[in-house]
């Protein structure tokens, strides 16, 4: 029988606000744990929580960029469950009413665009982290986390596979990016996701039991999740069993899931209004001033690079996805010292192959538009070769020198002179005799060793496309 | 006459006109806990030397010159929910024997503020839950009319220190009447505040949308001297609202004439005791001779009060308490291997009986099935209790009513049996249900001796208004 998944995700992005979302310390990563936080937001007893409003902003804000209807009057709630990281042994979170209704993400999976609908946009607090080791007996707890602002964005069960699920992912995370309200760094936990998964005969239409696996926290660990869950479904329906709605827990590193509770043994967690919080009221005006504020989204980006970069739907979109690129691209071609062609070429292929063998941010590399833009033009004005320009490009990384500097301190500049070329074709030829008569007998390919041959006496200087036609016209 | 026994008002002039020291106010207050401690157990910590500290801070201020506060000199109990920091706030719970809070609740900065000289910490039934200091893992507080008698609760210490002179003022918490009870059995003065006017900072939560902190004292107007002090938005508490609040105690005028003086007929039921019935009547008949219009009212949703009451309140206590699980401050059971085992036996060993029973109650009447039932239906019942005293201070100024249904009980008498403590509370809760202002003062004693407590209920914010009859009603008799 063939299946078809059914996955649904709920994805927590921690907001990038200066302080926490109820108290005043600094909502700050990585410091040494337990003094990032205050005894509001470990909950000690008499203490009351007060709404930083910028979170209420930053929720606004991705509720607007995905389309979905604000709730000018809304509540906070506490969820209550009793966990050694949860000091009040409650979360404050939405509820019934979340900020945010009704929106969507538009993905792009094989050049095919798809809608995936958004349930809901909440903002809640984060919990503390447990801190195990061999170090030390037992359990510690960190603090710091706790009352770091959230947004829970639930989408719809809209999508069919992994890939479309990957591509949601990194869709929100662009998105979010656009709108500067999270860091969106995934080794720091700022974006975690719970995956929801059933599977069903495909063109049935009739959804499956679902299983909600957590703890992913990256996007390539959702994608192994999603199929080893979509294979451990298929595989007890294949032996004529069924499905139980259980909650599992994902292990990225063994690469399997462990069942955490079944549907029996859900947690109660007795929602009920948040007494110490009055109601979210936005004020008139409100969200359409946060909706004039919103930048240019990646979607509407896309399409302005295809329409006026004449890039490619793909390009296009992995351009845009990292905001990094995006803005360093507009920003040269902005320059119009060189084509966006050229640029989305070395920025789809050189940059991107040095991020990942360094696994730097563009930013860390010190790559400027100035800088590319001139190395650039040297390439497309015929004054060094492409081959050049890639050593050039590494050497400018390494030591801070402008393009023009390298080329003139190493006279890497193309040779193009037709007499200076022609005399370094006739040397070669010389050389080769054999070549040629292979040339001569119908072998095509000895035209390029005698190409290459030029290049290699010219030290890679020589114009190869004018050296190939001076050989052709001796030949 | 002794330092300890002047009102605040004595004493500030005094301290002002050079014919006291706050030092001697001080030692003359901490002489009489001494004398009386024993007997009355008010106190679960006597501050000594802070006390003193503090008060010879004032005198060295007077010394100087420099202004003094609205509390100079004057020495205040703080009832032991309330955070100070430095020093132990055990709410009465073994759960927190141990406990000393880093920081001072607002209310507590504000005595300070003022100059005020912190005597201690008053016992109270455990977390506030309770309507006669039994509940405390601490001591019984004995009522100073009759020591075989509760002072009622749960800010019993409070109440019972005011009366014994073991505080010339004192702070108090009410959820359900928590003030207004002890201050009826004590025969002292005591003000819950419309919610929201005195900040919730600092003060561990019962039931966070009711409770208030309010003003004892011995007079009307020492209990709005501090009052004026403690009201005022705080940034810190986003249910304290911003508005200007006045000085109560100098804005101070007997007013009777004139005034609609709403007499609700549920509130004199057969559960109040004739006797008590007898003397708020008399009372309002003062009040009548003096000028005020009385009127027979009706709240019929009163009946529901009591129900509406204890489901909201033990709702957000089951939450609120749920902090006190042995990780992290407070009592932890020595007795456990797992996770589950650590929260089980610090809980149950930690929490006395009647704060377990509000737990589980709370945390029932929030589980899902029975939410819509139980919690939802008296969060209706409550706007419409709140819709009908709305519309009743239309044709009222302020309403008159018991404060208890009896004078204080016996030590012991109503300990088995919740239902009927619960009870205590009928006349009390519904002005917490509507968050509104209300104050109790004595209007004669029992047969017995004992004192008994009327209440005056006003719409929001009306403080002033109830300082003012129960000031004309004082000076009358």
């Amino acid at each position: 029988m063939d299946y078809e998944m059914v996955i649904g995700l709920e994805v927590h992005a921690e907001l990038s606000t200066d302080s926490k979302i109820y108290c005043s310390c600094r909502n700050e990563f990585g410091l040494e744990v337990n003094t990032r936080c205050c005894p509001i937001c470990t909950g000690m007893p008499g203490t009351l929580p007060t709404l930083n409003e910028k979170v209420v902003e930053y929720a606004v804000k991705m509720g607007c960029a995905l389309g979905c209807s604000i709730n000018r009057v809304c509540k906070q709630d506490r969820k209550n469950y009793f966990y050694p990281d949860l000091p009040k042994a409650y979360q404050i979170s939405q509820f019934d009413i979340p900020l945010c209704e009704n929106g969507h993400v538009d993905i792009l999976v094989d050049g095919e665009e798809k809608r995936i609908g958004v349930t809901r946009i909440h903002i809640e607090e984060d919990a503390g982290k447990l801190l195990h080791g061999d170090s030390f007996a037992g359990s510690l707890v960190d603090f710091n986390r706790c009352g770091v602002p959230l947004i829970e964005i639930v989408s719809e069960p809209d999508m069919r596979s992994s890939r479309e699920a990957k591509a949601y992912l990194e869709t929100i995370r662009s998105i979010l990016q656009y709108l500067d309200i999270s860091d969106c760094k995934m080794q720091e936990g700022s974006i975690r996701c719970d995956v929801n998964v059933s599977v069903m005969e495909k063109g049935s239409g009739r959804f499956g039991t679902r299983c909600e696996m957590k703890n992913v926290n990256s996007f390539s660990g959702a994608v192994r999740a999603i199929e080893y869950e979509a294979a451990r479904q298929i595989a007890i329906l294949e032996q004529g069993g069924t499905i139980q709605q259980e909650t599992r827990r994902w292990d990225d590193a063994k690469g399997e899931s462990f069942s955490l509770r079944s549907k029996e043994d859900a947690h109660d967690y007795r929602y009920f209004p948040e007494p110490d919080l009055p109601t979210i009221v936005l004020e008139e005006g409100y969200v359409e001033r946060i909706q004039a504020s919103i930048p240019e989204l990646p979607n509407r980006r896309i399409a302005r690079y295809i329409r006026d970069y004449g890039l490619s739907q793909v390009e296009a979109t992995l351009l845009v996805e990292a905001m990094d690129k995006a803005e360093l691209f507009e920003t040269a071609a902005a320059e119009k010292k060189c084509s966006p062609r050229i640029l989305c070429n070395w920025l789809l292929g050189n940059i991107s192959q040095y991020l990942n063998e360094t696994g730097k941010t563009l930013e860390q590399t010190g790559i400027r538009a100035e800088g590319l833009t001139e190395l650039l033009a040297l390439i497309e004005g015929g004054k060094i070769s492409n081959a050049v320009g890639k050593s050039v490009f590494d050497e400018m990384l390494e030591t801070g020198k402008t393009p023009g500097e390298i080329v003139a301190e190493k006279g890497l500049t193309q040779i193009s002179d037709e007499s200076e070329l022609e005399a370094v074709v006739r040397s070669v030829m010389d050389a080769n005799g054999k070549s040629i008569e292979d040339y001569h007998n119908g072998k095509t390919n000895a035209l390029g060793f005698l190409v290459g041959q030029c290049m290699k006496a010219t030290k890679g200087q020589g114009n190869p496309a004018k050296m190939k036609e001076i050989l052709l016209k001796l030949l | 006459m002794e330092l300890y026994e002047r009102t605040a008002s004595e004493l500030s002039r005094m301290l002002r006109n050079g014919e006291c020291s706050a030092l001697e106010i001080a030692r003359s207050q901490l002489e009489q806990i001494c004398r009386k401690e024993e007997q009355i157990g008010a106190y679960i910590t006597v501050t000594e030397e802070l006390a003193l500290r503090q008060a010879e801070a004032v005198d060295a201020k007077r010394a100087k010159g420099e202004p003094l506060g609205l509390l100079a000199g004057i020495p205040v109990g703080v009832k032991d929910n309330i955070c100070t920091k430095d020093v132990l706030t055990t709410c009465a719970s073994k759960m927190l024997s141990n406990f000393v809070p880093p920081y001072n609740a607002t209310v507590v900065d504000k005595l300070l503020a003022e100059d005020a000289v912190i005597t201690g910490k008053l016992n109270m039934d455990e977390f506030a839950m309770g309507s006669s200091c039994e509940n405390s893992y601490y001591k019984k507080t004995r009522n100073p009319h009759d020591p075989e008698r509760v002072p009622g609760g749960s800010s019993g210490g409070s109440a019972a220190a005011v009366a014994a002179m073991e505080a010339v003022l004192a702070l108090g918490s009410d959820t359900g009447g928590s003030i207004r009870l002890p201050a009826s059995y004590c025969g002292v003065v005591g003000l819950k505040p419309t919610y929201g006017s005195v900040s919730r900072y600092g003060l561990v939560a019962f039931a966070s949308s009711l409770d208030q902190i309010g003003p004892f004292g011995r007079t009307v107007e020492d209990t709005a001297l501090l009052h004026s002090v403690l009201c005022g938005r705080d940034r810190m508490d986003a249910t304290s609202v911003e508005r200007s609040y006045g000085n109560f105690h100098e804005a101070l005028q007997p007013e009777a004439k004139g005034l609609r003086i709403g007499i609700p007929k549920e509130y004199f039921g057969p559960g109040i005791s004739p006797e008590v019935k007898e003397a708020v009547h008399a009372a309002a008949k003062v009040l009548e001779e003096n000028g005020s219009i009385l009127k027979e009212v009706s709240l019929p949703s009163t009946d529901h009060a009591l129900s509406v009451y204890y489901i909201i309140s033990s709702a957000e206590a089951s939450s609120n308490l749920a902090r006190f699980d042995g990780v992290k401050y407070g009592y932890r059971t020595e007795n456990y291997t797992t996770l589950t085992e650590l929260y089980e036996n610090t809980r149950s060993e930690g929490f006395g009986d009647e704060v377990k029973r509000r737990i589980l109650l709370g945390t029932f009447v929030l589980s899902s099935g029975y939410y819509d039932a139980y919690y939802k239906r008296a969060k209706l019942m409550q706007k419409q209790i709140q819709q009908e005293f709305e519309d009743i201070f239309q044709e009222c100024d302020l309403l008159l009513t018991p404060t208890g249904t009896d004078t204080a009980f016996r030590i012991g008498e109503k300990l088995d049996d919740p239902l009927k403590m619960y009870q205590n509370d009928i006349c009390t809760v519904t002005v917490n249900i509507a968050g509104l202002p209300a104050l109790s003062l004595p209007c004669g004693t029992s047969r017995e001796g004992m004192p008994i407590g009327m209440q005056l209920i006003g719409p929001k914010f009306e403080e002033q208004r109830l300082f003012n009859t129960a000031r004309a009603y004082e000076t009358l008799t």
